[in-house]
């Protein structure tokens, strides 16, 4: 076999691999948040008193970071900037996805570009942040530092790509679109466009596995999914639901 | 009784992030738990040879019960911002303390055993087999958290730490290896019915006592009923209010009320603790079996209403938790909550002009107000969001001259904890005690500085117990403590009633 075909099938395997884990991962995580029971009402203060204030303060929470606003500025800023850049980085890249592109992701090219270099500096103050408060560095362990570091990477050998090695694009939209149309491709040889892969890779395995599953079980909190009706509402505790069981 | 060494924090009128002192409180433990009061409550009576499997088996299986735990032990990204919020770490300085670092202790033996990654890649994720050492340090830190749940107003996910402590405390309590203090007193709740351990006959004389007190330096004709079946209100409150200072004064500020209101009310020699230990352990069916108390004292008295005395953790389990527990109150007249916090009772006399309160009986005071935590995080009155910060102050202001708040960040939800609630309220953890009502301490010594306040008022037994002790220490006068009830019972004007 060919070297590049190999190395075509190699990639190809683990890009599918990675999905998977993925995938599976984070649904079987989602799915045991979702059905594991909530015996008693444990909303924390200032909850909604109505079922309908539950998604604006979810809302709140995942899209401005109210409650870490009210703990920590510094650690907000830092985490706002580095959420938004990671986003929008994640967005420009649907261009690899869709054939012909839509219309919005290409509107999104160049904030892309800056959202890419935002990335990894908001990573090295959130770094920063976390080694220079004594109180967070005695929190902070390998995980903690690893999840940084691969992030840091995946955003640098993005931006080596973007100003220095330049593969061609027209060869990795091929690759990327052809695991997207189940239709393999060849991936080009370009190291840094191949370390950019495996490290996401990489990623996506970890995520289900990891704190990264904060995305996914905010949704699910408690202290902030629920409201606070209960001498209105009675609750009931399902795995134990009548008196003198 | 050992005299315990007590270290008392130099009071400043701000809280500043203290330097970290590795250590600094990992001496100071909770007794553990007697045999006899442990096989009460069902659980073994001694730390079990197997307790390392029964140990993870338990959290295993509190996991499937509780998406609290499931979600927060997962969860948490580090992000730092609760490590400044518990007043156990701004006082002791003890990084075990900062609730994270707290959660760890649970969350590192739950990455061993029962999560792939910490299986496979063991310390390289944080993940930490269950020694004898962990055991103890489990006994020592979830014993020096108040579930007061400040940290989770400020953690960006709600992660409640409370909640992490109660499955910790159920899981040590599953093997056999408890704690003193709480498993007594709820073991006095089964047998004799509350947590002083009080019979009815002597509750029946101590409540004579009181009237006759109030008779005597008052001149004002209460009645303090006890079980008087068909009365229209049934009034649970912490049997502390029966006997303790400055909770007793509180009582006869309820009875006062009640009196101006006309209404016909009870205690009950059954239903005579509001308080509820159960919680502190966090376990459902012990929390259920203390609640029971409450359903039968209604079975027994057949009341209208259900009005609750001041408690904070018993607020929130009679507002948050009871329907659940013991619901619902179909018997009860439904155009009154149920359970009516006393508050929510009063405030709406005094809003409808039914009582007459003569503000200058106050005059010596100037009142700030302590937001109990438990109130303020876990449990609401009145009809609209934050009515319990509003509903007390409103009260209080009704019935003096002078009220003045403390710092915006240490009021409302923000508020700091007494340092004495959760299941702490013991002499041992007294050195723990002081230190974290540091933060409120600072707080009351600011206002008193700026603005001459005199009188911390308060709606919470275990705050009115822990204050008083703690206060003296901080050289101040444990007088300046009471409930908001003691202020009614202060300024009421017997008799002339206003158009109810
Ligand atoms: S605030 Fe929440 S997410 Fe941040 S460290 Fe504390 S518990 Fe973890
Ligand atoms: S619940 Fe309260 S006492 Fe416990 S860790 Fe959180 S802030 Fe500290
Ligand atoms: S005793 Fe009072 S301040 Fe302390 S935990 Fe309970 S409610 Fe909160």
């Amino acid at each position: 076999m060919e070297p590049s075909v190999l190395l075509t099938l190699v990639f190809t395997a683990m890009a599918y691999g990675a999905i998977a884990v993925f995938v599976a991962g984070v649904a079987a995580k989602l799915y045991r948040y979702k059905t594991t029971p909530s015996p008693l009402r444990i909303p924390t203060t200032p909850a909604p008193i109505s079922p309908i204030g539950v998604p604006f303060r979810i809302f709140g929470d995942v899209v401005f970071f109210n409650s870490l606003f009210k703990g920590n500025k510094w650690t907000w800023i830092g985490g706002i900037v580095f959420h938004y850049a990671f986003l929008m980085v994640v967005l420009r890249h649907l261009r690899y996805f869709f054939y012909p592109e839509p219309g919005w992701v290409m509107s999104l090219q160049a904030a892309g570009i800056y959202a890419g270099i935002l990335l990894p500096l908001a990573v090295l103050y959130l770094l920063m942040r976390r080694t220079s408060v004594d109180r967070t560095m005695f929190v902070s362990s390998l995980a903690d530092y690893f999840v940084l570091a691969l992030i840091f990477c995946i955003a640098v050998t993005g931006l080596l790509m973007k100003y220095y090695v330049r593969p061609f694009m027209v060869d990795v939209k091929g690759f990327v679109y052809g695991l997207v149309t189940l239709n393999p491709s060849a991936v080009p040889f370009e190291p840094v466009f191949l370390l950019h892969l495996l490290l996401v890779f990489t990623l996506l395995v970890y995520f289900p596995f990891s704190k990264l599953m904060h995305s996914g079980g905010i949704f699910f909190s408690p202290t902030r999914n629920q409201c606070d009706n209960p001498r209105e509402k009675r609750h009931i505790n399902p795995w134990s639901p009548n008196l003198g069981a | 009784m050992a005299k315990v060494k007590v270290e008392v924090p130099v009071l400043t009128g701000s809280t500043v992030f203290p330097v970290m002192k590795e250590g600094a409180t990992s001496g100071i433990k909770s007794h553990l738990a007697k045999e006899k009061d442990m096989v009460a409550l069902g659980f073994p009576g001694a730390l079990l040879p197997d307790w390392k499997e029964r140990a993870v088996e338990r959290m295993a299986e509190l996991l499937k019960k509780y998406k609290s735990l499931q979600v927060y032990l997962d969860i948490c990204v580090k992000c730092g911002s609760c490590t400044d919020k518990c007043q156990f770490y701004l006082g002791t300085k003890d990084p075990r303390n900062m609730p994270v670092a707290r959660q760890e202790l649970l969350r590192k033996v739950y990455r061993r055993y029962l999560t792939v990654s910490g299986k496979v890649l063991g310390p390289l994720v944080d993940a930490e087999d269950l020694t004898m050492e962990t055991l103890d340090e489990w006994h020592t830190y979830f014993y020096q958290c108040s579930e007061c749940r400040r940290c989770s107003v400020y953690c960006p996910y709600g992660i409640d730490t409370a909640e992490i402590t109660m499955a910790a405390r159920e899981i040590l309590d599953a093997i056999g290896y408890g704690q003193k203090y709480i498993t007594e007193i709820i073991h006095k709740v089964y047998t004799i019915g509350n947590n002083l351990g009080m019979p009815g006959p002597a509750i029946q004389s101590t409540l004579d006592f009181i009237v006759e007190d109030i008779k005597d330096t008052t001149g004002a004709e209460v009645e303090l009923p006890m079980d008087v079946v068909g009365a229209d209100v049934l009034l649970v409150t912490p049997s502390a209010d029966f006997f303790a200072s400055p909770h007793v004064e509180s009582l006869a500020g309820y009875a006062k009320v009640f009196k101006q209101a006309g209404l016909s009310w009870t205690l009950s020699s059954h239903a005579s603790e509001a308080g509820n230990f159960g919680m502190f352990i966090g376990n459902f069916e012990v929390m259920r079996n203390v609640a029971k108390r409450i359903r039968e004292g209604i079975e027994i008295i057949k009341p209208k209403r259900l009005v609750h005395g001041e408690c904070g953790h018993a607020w929130r389990i009679a507002y948050s938790f009871w329907n659940t527990l013991i619901g619902p109150f179909d018997s009860l007249d439904p155009n009154y909550p149920a359970p009516q916090h006393i508050c929510e009772f009063t405030h709406d006399l005094i809003k409808r002009g039914a009582l007459k309160l003569d503000k200058t009986a106050n005059d010596d005071f100037v009142v700030t107000f302590h937001d109990s935590c438990n109130v303020a995080r876990g449990a609401r009155m009145g009809n609209m969001k934050g009515g319990q910060f509003v509903i007390p102050r409103e009260i209080i202001k009704a019935t003096c001259n002078k009220f003045v708040d403390m710092a915006p960040n240490t009021i409302h939800e923000h508020t700091f904890c007494c340092g004495g609630g959760g299941g702490i309220l013991t002499d041992e953890l007294i050195d723990v005690r002081i230190k974290g009502a540091m933060p409120r301490m600072n707080a009351y010594k600011a206002i008193k500085d700026s603005h001459g306040a005199n009188f911390f008022a308060l709606i919470c037994a275990i705050c009115k117990a822990q204050m008083t002790k703690v206060f003296p220490y901080y050289g101040y006068e444990m007088e300046e403590v009471g409930g908001v009830h003691q202020l009614v019972n202060r300024a009421i004007v017997m008799g002339g009633k206003e158009g109810i």
